[in-house]
Formats: C-alpha cells, structure tokens, sequence
C-alpha cells in the first residue's frame, strides 16, 4: 500500500457493467513526506468517501477488487482507507 | 519478501474493515547493505514491530489473506519478520 492524494474524480460515459457503480478517483501517489511522487493514475474508492484534497492510501494488483462491494470486479488500483496522519519518526526515536 | 525498516506510522479512521484494530506502519524498503533504497510502502503489522526496527514484509496478497485468515482482505503487504542481522557472504 502506498499513500496518494486524491486530486480529481473521473466521470466515465461508458464502463463494462461490473464497474458501473464503482467511483473513481484520480489520484497522485506520494512520498512518505507527503510529495507528489510518481506518475498520477485512477483509482477506485472502496471507501466511497474520499474526495479532492484529501489524503489516501490504496492498493494495487487484484487486492484492489477485494477493497470494493462488491469484490469480484476488474480493478487494478484501489483506496482501503482514508489517512488522518503519517507520523514519520524522528531520528532521536528510530535511535532508542 | 523485502527487508525494511520501521520510520513511520499511518493513522486512519475510515477504512476498510480489515484495518479495524490493526496498526498499518511506514516502512523504508533497504538494501542488502542495510541502506535505504528511497523506497517505502505501508504494510500491516502481524507481529508487534516497533519503530526502527529492521523488518521482513511479505508483499503479496494471498499470503497476507492467509495470516489475516480472511480471504477477501484487500491487503498486500504485512509485517512478517523482525530481522536481527543480514549476513552477506561474499563469493
């Protein structure tokens, strides 16, 4: 899993049936500061609570259909959880 | 399976309900040498790793199922192992 921000939806005029309910989101993945890293790609929300600006982590490869509801659908990447804080410890802690 | 070390951790109140009550943690991924590669990626902890600890995280899905015992976890990366040592022989 890798942490994104959510910076757009995709609204779609024709999907196959499976993924007709499904929201996607266009997403930039991050670094573990939080900067943009990386190429930005869609994803769907499992959550179905994630919106613009906010911070995300999602899974790729066919763990990614099993974040959804329901589950067996053709998804490569997906959000699991919405983030509240990414806590980096200090060198003083990774020390002790 | 990636050797990596503990920096960080993850805190997330909506979620899918596999994370319920598990700690997901900010792992940098290492070389053989023990040195950052610049990668990282948040795995979930199975076995009580603490910060700054070298670690062993398994990425795949079936086997992260399989210590989950659900088999609709949407969940890759875990926690598998605490490294002590990496011993490198060289040829």
């Amino acid at each position: 899993m890798l942490l994104g921000r959510v910076i757009g939806t995709v609204v779609p005029a024709m999907l196959v049936d499976e993924l007709s309910a499904t929201p996607l989101l266009w997403v930039q993945p991050l670094d573990r500061e939080g900067q943009a890293n990386g190429e930005p790609l869609v994803c769907a929300d499992g959550t179905r609570m994630a919106g613009p600006g906010q911070v995300i982590y999602w899974v790729s490869s066919r763990e990614a259909a099993l974040a959804l509801d329901p589950w067996f659908v053709p998804v490569d990447d997906a959000i699991v959880g919405l983030v509240d804080e990414v806590r980096n410890y200090s060198p003083g802690e990774l020390e002790s | 399976m990636i050797l990596a070390r503990i920096t960080g951790s993850v805190v997330s109140t909506i979620h899918h309900p596999v994370v319920d009550g598990r700690k997901l943690l900010l792992a940098e991924r290492l070389d053989q040498n023990g040195d950052p590669t610049g990668g990282y990626l948040i795995a979930m902890d199975a076995i009580g790793a603490g910060k700054g600890e070298t670690v062993l995280i398994l990425d795949e899905g079936s086997g992260a199922r399989q210590i989950l015992e659900n088999d609709r976890a949407p969940v890759r990366s875990m926690v598998v192992g605490i490294v002590d040592a990496v011993e490198i022989a060289l040829t």
